[in-house]
């Protein structure tokens, strides 16, 4: 897809709608760690990974595990606008029968990779594709999006290890650090920093941008995919909530329920 | 019962082996055959069983350290990718610290990976309570799209290993690190989800797991001396429990016995109590297990029995249950719930 970053800029503030819509319609869901992943979703789906959206079970596409399994309605939705699957599905979000669960099930949504749910498993399952893709000799790359409370989780340093022991360079790890998990700032509640050291202590190559602009992402997963012999995290610095003034940098924003004034207002922020 | 093709421990020097040793040849075979498998191990290739296979297979094997929730997760994306995994590990770590991932990603996704309980039941024998894993079946049970298989011998093992590989979905296979009688041949019939009568008798049925099947025939013999007539299942298959061959068990004999090598929650007794309270006869059923509580160090067969999964203790159960269905309708004052 060719894209200018003003397109794709526009694009980023049609997800953000999104979101908020489908999290209004659905009545729960998680907002703030939804609207901070998004620059870096659009980036991937638009412009870095190599798929075929008419084709979403295509071999030698790029891989995508969603680890931060609570941000599915921004996945939904950028994958309804590459036309994965009819937009007006995004209305069903949440509800019985719907194709698009709370957290990203492969088996009832095109387009997505692999079930996730339970936190900090996603990098290994994308390790675990990673060294097929390496044994078979296929060229594709696996993305993985993390959270940054995530990073609490033990499996996620198993899966670091892991990655970096078998020179996973096929991996491209990203982190969206928003700094606000649940409960409150990751640094008052355990504290991850400094975390592109740790990650770089377990020799990851570590590439440190906003997450929130798109050339600078752009530019950060371009110089990921020459790295050669090791893993790429992508530190992405973000704000959890971005886009909608009222829910920035606020942890009570995790997954809390939107009302109709506050949808409207939010809306109005990202006219 | 010729045609099962059974060893006669009665009248012969019945060998023993460690499971996990027809899990490595089943592997092998697997291998060997081109079937395309990846086997992965936590630091534990030299008692689980797959030193053997590392050598020859290299390229198919993979030791991701001591970390069993990676393993689980990196199988997941194996098994995405197409392969058929095999992870294995520690019963206790597998079916224990890595359940949620089992659960989460594993079963969730319907995946191809077969996940090995090695060294399973009591059979890490000095190792004490902490490492035997004696709540993995049941709670390996309780997951949507498990096969929950604990073969009898090596022999079984070998046939249960290749039988996994060709089932699409998660398998949990429960083999043990001691030597344990070999029942089985080659010849013995063995499919996933049916289980085997081994010995015909109409006084009583005696469902087993395991080493508890070579302990069952043993007690069924005990109790032909005294002109009761045992019948002995295979069940193999915990779950899907072969409900048919139960309730056919239940209504010809009329009283059951199960006996596994494990807790007495959940487990092969748990499975046939659930389906059996819902048939349509009440049948005097007796749970032969560990109880609820922890193993402790020791050799395995002195733990088999200081915990009463011995032919004598099966064969008091059997005694038991006979009793209850002659007087029906009184409680029995020994037939105290398992839990």
């Amino acid at each position: 897809m060719a894209s200018t970053p003003i397109e794709l800029r526009d694009i980023t503030r049609v997800v953000r709608r999104d979101v908020l819509t489908m999290l209004l319609e659905a009545g729960s869901g998680h907002a703030g760690g939804s609207l901070s992943a998004v620059d870096v979703l659009v980036a991937l789906y638009w412009q870095v990974m190599n798929v075929r959206p008419e084709r979403p079970g295509w071999e030698s596409r790029d891989r995508f595990v969603l680890s931060k399994a609570h941000a599915s309605p921004a996945l939904y939705s950028v994958l309804a606008r590459r036309g994965y699957f009819d937009v007006r599905d995004l209305l069903t979000f949440r509800k019985l029968k719907s194709k698009l669960q709370g957290f990203p099930d492969m088996h009832k949504t095109p387009g997505i990779d692999a079930s996730v749910g339970s936190p900090g498993q996603g990098l290994s399952i994308a390790n675990g594709i990673a060294i097929a893709a390496k044994r078979a000799g296929v060229a594709f790359r696996v993305y993985c999006l993390m959270g940054d409370g995530e990073a609490h989780e033990g499996q996620v340093w198993e899966a670091a290890m892991t990655a970096a022991h078998h020179n996973l360079d096929n991996v491209c790890a990203i982190i969206d650090r928003n700094m606000m998990m649940g409960d409150g700032s990751t640094e008052e509640i355990v504290a991850l920093s400094p975390l592109a050291d740790k990650w770089r202590t377990f020799n990851w190559f570590v590439i440190e941008a906003d997450g929130h602009d798109i050339e600078r992402l752009l530019a950060a997963f371009s110089q990921a995919s020459s790295v050669k012999g090791r893993p790429t995290l992508v530190l992405a610095r973000t704000v959890k909530g971005k886009g909608v003034p009222f829910m920035e940098g606020k942890a009570e924003w995790h997954d809390r329920k939107l009302t109709e004034e506050l949808y409207e207002e939010a809306m109005k922020a990202l006219s | 019962m010729a045609e099962m093709g059974l060893v006669d421990i009665h009248h012969s020097v019945v060998e023993t082996e460690a499971t996990n040793r027809g899990y490595e040849r089943g592997l092998i075979e697997l291998a060997e055959r081109g079937t395309d498998i990846v086997v992965m191990d936590a630091d534990l290739a030299s008692s689980s069983g797959t030193t053997e296979f590392r050598k020859r297979f290299p390229e198919r094997f993979m030791d991701i350290g001591l970390c069993e929730q990676d393993m689980i997760g990196t199988a997941a994306g194996l098994a995405l990718a197409g392969k058929c995994v095999f992870v294995t590990t520690h019963g206790m770590l597998a079916a224990g610290k890595a359940w949620d991932i089992i659960r989460s990603t594993i079963c969730y996704g319907s995946l191809n990976v077969n996940i090995c309980g090695a060294d399973a039941g009591l059979s890490a024998g000095g190792a004490g309570g902490s490492r035997q894993s004696l709540e993995d079946i049941a709670v390996m049970r309780t997951l949507p799209g498990m096969t929950v298989v604990v073969p009898v011998d090596s022999v079984e093992a070998k046939k249960a290993t290749m039988a996994a590989a060709r089932i699409p979905g998660p398998v949990y296979l429960r083999f043990a690190a001691s030597r344990v009688p070999i029942v089985t041949t080659n010849m013995t019939p063995f499919t996933v989800g049916q289980a085997a009568v081994y010995r015909q008798g109409g006084d009583a049925t005696i469902l087993a797991s395991g080493v508890m099947v070579y302990q069952a025939l043993k007690a069924a013999r005990l109790l032909e001396d005294e002109n009761t007539s045992v019948r002995v299942v295979n069940c193999h298959t915990v779950k899907p429990l072969d409900h048919a061959i139960v309730n056919r068990a239940a209504v010809e004999t009329g009283a059951l016995v199960t006996a596994e090598e494990g807790s007495t929650v959940g487990g092969l007794g748990g499975a046939v109590a659930e389906g059996l309270a819902q048939a349509s006869r009440p049948t005097p059923l007796k749970i032969v297990g560990i109880g609820d509580r922890f193993g402790e160090s020791g050799e395995h067969e002195d733990l088999l029995t200081h915990f009463g999964l011995t032919p004598r203790a099966i064969a008091g159960a059997v005694r038991e249950v006979i009793s209850r269905k002659r007087a029906p309708g009184v409680p029995n004052e020994g037939t105290r719930s398992a839990v």
